[in-house]
């Protein structure tokens, strides 16, 4: 049940900060779920969703650190590999 | 494929999972482990990710991997499960809960049960449903099951907020809110404990931040990565804590950057302690742990389930032949317990870890019965 998977916003409504909701695409799936814990985020950011909460706006920086790394990893175990 | 900016759309989930990269960082881990390094991967969803990836087996024999207690469905207690059941039996209620704890066997049948012999027992994927149910249902108490960790809290206090602003008084609680930092320090304080190094709950330091492990890392001199959630997340998780241990540093790092602010969510942090303050803690498998549960504040009192329909204290006995406090410590494997496939399968669970998902029981049940036993390859 600690699932919580990323969406992207595709649209948001209400203004107040308790109430404030967003329809969230997961790869084509459309649910609600209430943006009041992340009043940054705008139509469009990709968000981590838990029990219909968003809890973080994804960072596309920090995202394609992981693959600059591994990319840039010297591959010791094999020879003459990258 | 390597995602760039320019590329197509990162969606997250599939560029974590890339074979080649994985067994890119298969190697390297294998290259600079000198030893085998006992490491926890603190969340149930990394455990179910782990096992259905086999990266178990991928990185035996540097990495001995064991699972830790962060499903909440598998740490609550069997006399909160008991309280529960009482609750959703009684007329003119309605029970909502996640449906993980439907199967969750208390000291005389589950939920499930409950709900055959015609009680209102509901399902809801978000505790603010239960809030419009009871806005919809005024002349019913709605009573939602409060469990989780520091991950599930927030949405909880969101709903307890958004009830206290609609003015309903048909709407309660049942609370077995848990925190992780207290536990991992008592896995850590304890003699027996062979963990060298966590890998800490994305998610829950989402919300939460990093500055409450610092301390229990300098404490025990352990490597504490928070780590994410897909096999890339996993692999790189664990070789930064290899690396670590290897230079014999125990520091706090993050691997799931993309995710975690280092002082976490300050929006969901301020609500969630507006409703909720620490409270002594009944785990099932770890026991009695002081100011690691949240309870609700006596200004929120009116929401609490407990004292709205004075309910009484159940004893906690739990099934003998269950050897899930062991596992949850990270002393044993599932396939260790005798009653493992036998006696307790998913359909019929003795113990909670065989119920949820991500319950360690069932992740092996799943992907490591006989029959699957072969290493799967990566997703
Ligand atoms: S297999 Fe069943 S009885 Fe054994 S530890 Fe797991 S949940 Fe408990």
């Amino acid at each position: 049940m600690c699932l919580a998977v990323p969406g992207k916003i595709e649209s948001i409504h209400g203004e107040e900060a308790l109430t404030r909701m967003g329809r969230i695409n997961f790869g084509g799936v459309i649910r609600e779920a209430s943006l009041a814990f992340v009043p940054e985020a705008r139509q469009g950011d990709y968000v981590i969703v838990h029990v219909g909460c968003a809890l973080s706006v994804i960072d596309e920086e920090e995202a394609l650190q992981i693959f600059q790394y591994i990319n840039a990893m010297r591959d010791d175990s094999v020879p003459g590999g990258p | 494929m390597i995602p760039s900016r320019e590329g197509p759309d990162m969606k997250y989930l599939d560029e974590f999972r890339d074979v080649a990269m994985a067994q890119k960082l298969v190697r390297q881990i294998h290259h600079r482990a000198s030893r085998t390094w006992t490491l926890m991967e603190m969340c149930g969803g990394q455990t179910h990710a782990i096992m259905k990836a086999g990266l178990d087996d991928l990185l035996s024999p540097c990495i001995r991997l064991v699972h830790g207690p962060g499903c909440p469905v598998c740490v609550t207690p069997m006399h909160v499960v008991d309280e529960a059941l009482d609750l959703a039996s009684r007329p003119g209620l309605i029970f909502a809960s996640f449906g993980d704890m439907l199967r969750v066997p208390g000291s005389h049948g589950d939920l499930r049960g409950v709900k055959a012999a015609g009680g209102d027992v509901r399902v809801v994927y978000c505790p603010l449903e239960a809030v419009k149910m009871a806005i919809q249902n005024p002349s019913l108490e709605v009573v939602f099951f409060s469990i989780g960790f520091e991950t599930t809290a927030p949405a909880t206090a969101l709903a307890v907020r958004q009830a206290q602003q609609a003015g309903i008084h048909n709407f309660s609680l049942l609370v077995s809110h848990v925190l992780v930092p207290p536990a991992i320090e008592t896995l850590l304080a304890d003699p027996d404990c062979t963990i060298q190094g966590f890998l800490a709950a994305g998610h829950v330091c989402a919300v939460m931040g990093c500055t409450e492990y610092v301390p229990i890392a300098d404490r025990f001199r352990v490597p504490i990565v928070v780590t994410g959630f897909e096999p890339l997340d996993l692999l790189q998780g664990i070789l930064m804590a290899v690396t670590q241990l290897e230079a014999n540093h125990g520091q706090v790092e993050i691997q799931y950057s993309r995710v975690v602010r280092q002082d976490g969510n300050a929006a969901a942090r301020s609500l969630m302690g507006s409703v909720f303050e620490r409270i002594s803690a009944n785990w099932r498998g770890l026991g009695e742990i002081p100011a690691s549960g949240l309870g609700l504040r006596a200004e929120f009192s009116a929401f609490d389930a407990r004292k709205k329909f004075g309910l009484q204290k159940f004893a906690d006995l739990d099934p003998v032949e269950c050897i899930s406090g062991l596992i949850l410590r990270g002393l044993r494997k599932p396939v260790e317990c005798p009653c493992f496939g036998a006696s307790c399968t998913p359909e019929f669970p003795l113990g909670a870890t065989m119920v949820s998902e991500e319950g360690a029981c069932a992740a092996y049940y799943r992907y490591r019965t006989p029959s699957t036993s072969i290493p799967q390859p990566l997703p």
